[in-house]
């Protein structure tokens, strides 16, 4: 585990540097909108990573609720916590790209305010997590979570639904790119998914760790300095 | 100009995740700091 974690993070960034070449110099132009239609390989990559994030977060509430594991309590926690930070990058740079190509930053269109409500339950999770304390606020979050998760799909399928400004999906939605622009998006994809695995499995052990030490302390403080029961 | 818009989000983009691992970093050392002090008591 401990030489595992410093390889993959190796391979990590040189698959991230390898991507972002492809980015920049690779791919080719689009005809319409120039060099910015390249942020399409940051944006598209992180709201995929982000939907599986809050998915994985989904999928351990369930377990959590079932079996009340603290595994699944972290690993629903790690998710969410970067989920947030992978939409959030979603969120900024659409109004970038939307400001030369469409002429604003921001439009109430259902995609963009679905996608903003989306990190809003998942903010909100997080705020739950982070500012209740009691015995019930991992179940509480997990219920939160799961309907949270709902929204999910809601947000993928809003441009199919609904007349949108938005463009459509390059995948399973009627939409088409030309192969080397979807060959370079897919290696965004799989260079941004090993660098959430990595994120989060940091996350992971530090949560582990905050926990053992809020532990200790609890300990600590019911034994008394010098080891005895005060 | 355009290309302006370009780097800004690829800019943003690593702002966001670089200052996320910067604060896992910083949350690390001070639970080392906590291990530490829990040590000597």
């Amino acid at each position: 585990m401990k030489i595992l974690f410093p390889i993959l993070t190796v391979l990590t960034t040189i698959l991230l540097a390898f991507a972002l070449y492809e980015a920049l110099v690779v791919a080719p132009t689009e005809q319409t909108m120039g060099d910015v239609q390249r942020i399409f390989y940051y944006h598209v990559p992180s709201a995929w990573t982000a939907f599986i994030l809050f998915f994985v977060n989904f999928g351990a509430s369930i377990v959590y609720l079932m079996t009340r594991k603290t595994k699944a309590d972290i690993v629903a926690l790690v998710s969410a916590e970067v989920g947030v930070v992978f939409c959030t990058v979603v969120l900024i740079t659409g109004p970038i790209w939307a400001r030369p190509v469409w002429g604003i930053w921001w439009t109430w269109d259902m995609r963009l305010t679905s996608t903003l409500v989306l990190w809003l339950i998942y903010v909100s999770y997080l705020f739950l997590r982070r500012f209740s304390s009691g015995g019930q606020t991992p179940a509480l979050a997990a219920a939160l979570a799961v309907l949270g998760a709902l929204c999910v799909p809601f947000v993928y399928f809003s441009i199919w639904f609904f007349r949108t400004q938005h463009p459509q999906p390059v995948m399973g939605g009627g939409g088409s790119i030309d192969p080397r622009m979807m060959h370079v998006l897919l290696i965004n994809w799989l260079a941004f998914s090993c660098f959430a695995f990595l994120v989060c499995w940091s996350r992971y052990r530090l949560e582990r760790l905050q926990r053992d030490v809020d532990q200790a302390h609890a300990l600590q403080s019911l034994l008394g300095p010098r080891g005895g029961m005060r | 100009m355009r290309n302006g818009y370009l780097f800004a989000a690829y800019a943003v983009t690593w702002v966001i995740h670089i200052g996320y691992i910067a604060t896992i970093l910083s949350r690390y050392a001070r639970l080392k700091q906590e291990i530490a002090s829990l040590k000597k008591k």
